[in-house]
């Protein structure tokens, strides 16, 4: 990896940072509505599994599904931030065309399938994705990224079992944050250590792995996405990371202590990652500050702008999109009397 | 022209379907090796293999789910769910993905998925292999609901289902699939929306769907011996209802009866009278009729059983009484 990628990589988590902080004062202004769930923290996991994957390139990524903390996936799966932004103040220039909002950015586009609010419904999806990219015969493979909480749900031991039943391509990225919304794993989980529940029980390879450290995430990414696509089998990879911020806006975080926030805040992905590239003189800390500078720039005269001037959506168009808008009347009638 | 079995309408366009698109794809239990249990799909698994007749494990909410996957990226599957009952399991796939997909995408991305499932009674099957559940899909924005009440709407929905761009449940009948009808040899589709009237009266309109339309057909026979020229409207489609068919026929009548083999409670009658009270209200000569089941659990018990479920002799009744003849 050159310098260029490595100061990139940084760019991209500070982005992600300020991105989500921004989204935070939005809605505070009451500029967004609804739920809000910010990825701070996490930045690494989503970061480094989609830069070892097929992103940016449209039709011919690899598919990406997530659940509701889904910004930072779809932005780096390709979605625009100004898009995404728009669709969290609920304009039809958002990529959802303010019908999704914060929990439900999709960007067909660029194979992001989409952010859902059903805890675990992700997961067959996925596994149908990765079918889809199976029967087709592309090398492009399914990625799921959901956190610990999803795997109590049934779906995930459903899925699981076929995924390797018919060895459908796709890589289920476990993000473990400890907290299934405020209760922690030890408190709801028999076995808090979510690879061992895969790798016998569905025959599934299976590991766990730092996830505030891109460069770790990076690396055993690569070689889970690799088995993915030359194996067409699927793999389940598990990173230890924590969420800076509540599950939601509407969270007192009555359930986890100081200390416990401010061991995981000395660990901060992106300080880590900055720290390393200082010390290895691949950027300095002026560059960083500068590089603030301009992202903070690029949020509020791009980002922010163009949602704020962006319109709504016509009250008009209330009933679009619930069927085809334009269905082919061989198929669908009216029936010929 | 060829007499055809309902259950060999279904593999018929299943087999034409599959052969013309590779992206079809069929999912179920039991499908494949065992043959399916209504021979759906006998023979298929066969002639296209294991990666397109998919047999499942009894994971209803993931394989739909599953199948919903498949068809957000191009595909098109069609998932045999065994049981309507079995369909609960799947709701969240259903009702929460599948159908509102497209909408919260903005339009970006469809799931063409066709969910079929019989949703009725049998004999004595008791309260959870009974379950009829029409009302509870058709409540639901985002999905088509189609009620083929015979080998030509089960061969020619089922075809249009898949090509169709929206995701389809197809309610079909456990005392069905042995029903014969002649059908055409070269192939046809019947669209999705559109009722249809079935027998031509004057009188009085029955109004069925799946399965009820029979029992309205028998009764209207009755109604014949009677003197009462009964109509017969086939709803088709419980999502979208077509409401200009129905108020036409009973702007004709004037009096209408609606038959349905689900419990009668925010039900498919309560919604198409009040259509009719909507559209058509000042036609009515009487007033409307509903049958339905008893609001019970299904009983095992073959008394109890045939208690709880309309036949045609409910229907006959429930004619004679809207019309003031009993």
């Amino acid at each position: 990896m050159t310098d260029a990628d490595k100061k990139r990589l940084l760019r991209e988590m500070i982005f992600y940072r300020r991105f989500e902080d921004r989204c935070f004062e939005a809605y505070m202004e009451r500029k967004v509505g609804g739920f809000l769930h910010l990825y701070s923290g996490q930045e690494a996991v989503a970061t480094g599994v989609l830069e070892m994957a097929v992103t940016h390139q449209g039709e011919k990524n690899d598919y990406v599904i997530t659940g509701y903390r889904d910004h930072i996936h779809a932005i780096k799966t390709g979605a625009k931030p100004r898009e995404v932004m728009a669709e969290l103040y609920g304009k039809e220039t958002g990529s959802s065309k303010g019908r999704g909002g914060s929990m439900h950015i999709f960007d067909a586009s660029q194979n992001f399938m989409g952010g859902y609010a059903l805890v675990g419904q992700p997961f067959p999806l996925a596994a149908g994705l990765g079918m889809a990219c199976k029967h087709k015969g592309t090398k492009q493979i399914a990625i799921c990224f959901l956190g610990d909480g999803a795997n109590n749900q049934g779906t995930f031991h459903e899925t699981l079992n076929m995924a390797s039943v018919w060895n459908l391509p796709v890589l289920f990225v476990c993000e473990n944050n400890g907290y299934a919304i405020g209760t922690s794993l030890d408190r709801s989980t028999a076995q808090p250590q979510q690879y061992k529940r895969v790798d016998t029980a569905y025959n599934m390879k299976s590991s766990k792995h730092d996830g505030m450290d891109i460069d770790v995430v990076m690396s055993e990414a690569k070689k889970a996405i690799d088995y993915v696509r030359n194996e067409s089998k699927p793999y389940f990879i598990e990173f230890i990371t924590y969420r800076f911020r509540g599950h939601s806006m509407s969270d007192a975080k009555g359930y986890r202590t100081r200390d416990e926030e401010q061991e995981w805040e000395k660990r901060d992905p992106i300080k880590t990652y900055s720290d390393r590239l200082i010390k290895a003189n691949v950027i300095t800390a002026d560059d960083i500050k500068a590089m603030e500078k301009e992202i903070d720039h690029e949020i509020e005269h791009d980002i922010i702008k163009f949602a704020e001037e962006s319109p709504e959506p016509a009250v008009s168009d209330l009933n679009k999109y619930v069927l085809d808008d334009n269905p082919d009347p061989r198929w669908i009638g009216p029936l010929q009397k | 022209m060829a007499e055809t079995a309902y259950w060999e309408a279904i593999r018929r366009a299943h087999d034409e379907e599959m052969a013309r698109d590779k992206m079809v794809i069929a999912m179920g239990e039991d499908i494949g090796v065992a043959g399916g249990t209504y021979k759906a799909t006998s023979g298929l698994y066969d002639k296209y293999g294991a990666e397109r007749i998919i047999d499942t494990p009894i994971s209803e909410n993931s394989y739909t789910g599953i199948g919903i996957g498949a068809s957000m990226a191009g595909m098109r599957p069609i998932i045999e769910i065994m049981s309507i009952n079995f369909a609960l399991l799947a709701l969240d796939t259903i009702v929460n993905a599948a159908a509102k997909i497209r909408y919260m995408s903005g339009g970006q991305i469809a799931c063409p998925i066709v969910m079929r499932t019989p949703g009725g009674t049998a004999h004595q099957l008791a309260a959870q292999h009974s379950a009829r559940l029409a009302r509870m899909f058709m409540s639901t924005s985002g999905l088509r609901v189609v009620t083929p009440r015979g080998p030509l709407d089960a061969y020619g929905m089922l075809k249009s289902a898949v090509r169709s761009n929206d995701p389809v449940i197809i309610i079909e009948h456990e005392q069905m699939y042995n029903l014969k009808e002649e059908i055409p040899d070269e192939e046809f589709f019947r669209p999705l929306e559109g009722a249809e009237i079935v027998r031509e009266g004057s009188d009085i309109t029955l109004i069925g769907y799946n399965y009820s339309v029979h029992l309205c057909l028998e009764a209207a026979r009755r109604l014949q011996a009677d003197g009462i020229h009964a109509e017969v409207l086939d709803l088709r489609a419980l999502k979208p209802i077509d409401r200009e068919t129905i108020r036409k026929s009973v702007e004709k009548t004037h009096n209408v009866l609606v038959a349905e083999e689900d419990e009668g409670p925010v039900g498919v009658g309560s919604e198409i009278i009040t259509g009719i009270i909507e559209d058509c209200f000042y036609a009515l000569d009487s007033q409307p009729v509903r049958i339905h089941a008893a609001d019970v659990p299904v009983p095992y018990n073959h008394k109890l059983e045939k208690a709880a479920i309309p036949n045609a002799d409910d229907v006959y009744h429930g004619a004679l009484k809207a019309l003031g003849k009993i």
